[in-house]
């Protein structure tokens, strides 16, 4: 938007939504970082300020929640202030739903501390989880600066989270096999890996709702290729 | 989900709930056709060459900031503006086909076909019945049984006739700003027009009798074809099918409501719904 609002108090009303969704998505962003390093390094008390920093990004959301409610009530916005809070809505939701996967893995990373550590210090989640950020990162860069190309970008590195997801699967499926005494803490390494591939898939709708909120269009439930080609229509 | 790529799109939401939707997506007719159209105020050009069509049993809603040329577009409609001095037209309004500024046309006849209610009710000072027989009168309908039936199912259709069947001869000063307004429209469909122009129809009307008016707006589009002249924005929003934007005497963006209102083709429509005007 180009153009300020004649109601200037709308303006910074709008200012202030998106400032706090990028607060929270930046709180959501470290707490997957947290997550993964806590696992990575069996750091128990980094798991534990994951595990209780949860509910500032619960806080967070419902705040952003009820401001989109006040700026709908009272603004009635239309055409792209609609779509933005529209989009906030639903981002806050997927933000919300990445950090409860933190959390997860953080209980994960608890576990695992506690038990023997393999050799390559899980070097596979460390990858899984620093793509996961990228994203998480990339989609929040993309709206910032409404960028449609880096939210499909972003999108497309969803394909190769889950390839990644599906490797690990497989490898520790092996490790499983060949000496079933590794199951209980494979498990725990197979649910943070899930954990990690499903907040991807919540980076990858932000991307949708980038894509709704500045061509107006709707890319859900479509892959990436229909999505690029649905906008270059 | 690991893979997604199922295809959710163009599914006819209203067939799977059984909804009747309201903006159909059936073609329709056009009662009105807007072709080339100009209008000048002595030297100033009001009207700068407008096109567009108004569906028939459709609202079509006008939008746009003051002196942008909407209620003089809307008075263009059953010629209204012949009475203003100086004003010179050129271009062609088809009514169902035909130009209503060819030479031929009988003025009476066609504002009998569009009937106009404006933004102040302007009642008659006269009972509400003669309010809403006027018209019948006169055009010579003088049998009382044919009048009562007309005031009473005029009087229904504008959604008025339970709150003064018991008080019909009771002056029309007597009703308040909303029901004059709805007095008003009851008057203007006795005559069974096609088309109904509602310039600023409940601008001086408060939030009840405003939804009200645009509840019956809602009603009356089955049987007639609706434009409206609104400031109200919310209030184009929420009745209309379709929105024309104006500005400076031309014909912005013309869509449906829906889509002008969530995601407008026009840099300037965008602006000016959003308050980014000026």
């Amino acid at each position: 938007m180009d153009k300020h609002h004649i109601s200037q108090q709308f303006d910074s009303e709008l200012e202030h939504l998106r400032n706090h969704v990028f607060a929270l998505g930046g709180l959501v962003e470290k707490q997957t970082m947290n997550a993964v390093a806590a696992l990575t390094e069996g750091n128990i008390e980094l798991a534990e300020d994951v595990i209780t920093g949860d509910y500032k990004v619960n806080a967070m959301e419902v705040e952003i929640d009820e401001e989109c409610t006040h700026i709908l009530a009272r603004r009635q916005p239309t055409a792209g202030d609609l779509r933005l809070v529209i989009a906030v809505i639903k981002t806050i939701t997927d933000l919300e739903r990445m950090g409860d996967q933190a959390k997860k893995v953080a209980r994960m990373a608890k576990d695992l501390a506690g038990m023997e550590r393999p050799r390559n210090g899980y070097i596979e989640i460390q990858s899984l989880g620093s793509h996961v950020q990228k994203m998480i990162h990339g989609a929040l860069d993309a709206f910032v600066r409404m960028d449609v190309d880096a939210a499909i970008a972003v999108a497309k590195m969803d394909m190769q989270v889950d390839h990644e997801y599906e490797a690990i699967m497989r490898q520790n499926m092996t490790f499983m096999m060949e000496d079933p005494r590794t199951i209980k803490r494979v498990l725990n390494v197979i649910w943070a890996a899930r954990a990690l591939e499903r907040a991807g898939d919540h980076a990858k709708n932000m991307c949708e709702y980038i894509i709704y909120l500045v061509k107006g269009k709707n890319v859900r439930h479509i892959s990436v290729e229909q999505m690029e080609e649905e906008l270059h229509r | 989900m690991i893979k997604s790529s199922t295809m959710t799109h163009g599914i006819d939401l209203g067939a799977i709930t059984g909804e009747r939707v309201a903006h159909s997506s059936a073609p329709t007719e056009n009662t009105l056709e807007v072709k080339d159209l100009r209008l000048f105020y002595g030297d100033k050009e009001a009207l700068k060459g407008v096109n567009m069509p108004i569906p028939k049993q459709r609202v079509t809603a006008f939008i746009g900031p003051s002196g942008c040329g909407k209620s003089t577009l809307l008075r263009c409609f059953n010629r209204m503006n012949d009475l203003v001095d100086g004003v010179r037209i050129e271009g062609k309004i088809l009514l169902d086909g035909d130009d209503i500024y060819a030479r031929t046309v009988d003025v009476s006849a066609l504002r009998r076909r569009v009937g106009m209610v404006f933004q102040k009710p302007n009642p008659f000072p006269k009972s509400i019945y003669e309010n809403v027989a006027y018209g019948l009168r006169i055009q010579g309908v003088k049998e009382r049984r044919v009048l009562d039936e007309a005031v009473e199912n005029s009087l229904k259709g504008a959604a008025l006739w339970d709150e003064v069947k018991d008080r019909l001869h009771d002056s029309a000063f007597g009703l308040s700003g909303g029901q004059q307004q709805r007095l008003v429209i009851a008057r203007a469909i006795a005559i069974e027009p096609d088309v109904l122009l509602l310039d600023e129809p409940a601008s001086a009307l408060d939030p009840i009798s405003t939804l009200k008016i645009e509840e019956l707006i809602y009603e009356l589009k089955s049987t007639y074809t609706i434009i409206i002249v609104t400031h109200n924005m919310q209030q184009a929003a929420r009745v209309s099918d379709y929105t024309a934007f104006m500005y400076m005497g031309e014909l912005i963006e013309l869509a449906s409501t829906d889509t002008l209102f969530t995601n407008p083709g026009k840099k300037q429509t965008e602006d000016y719904i959003t308050g980014r005007y000026g």
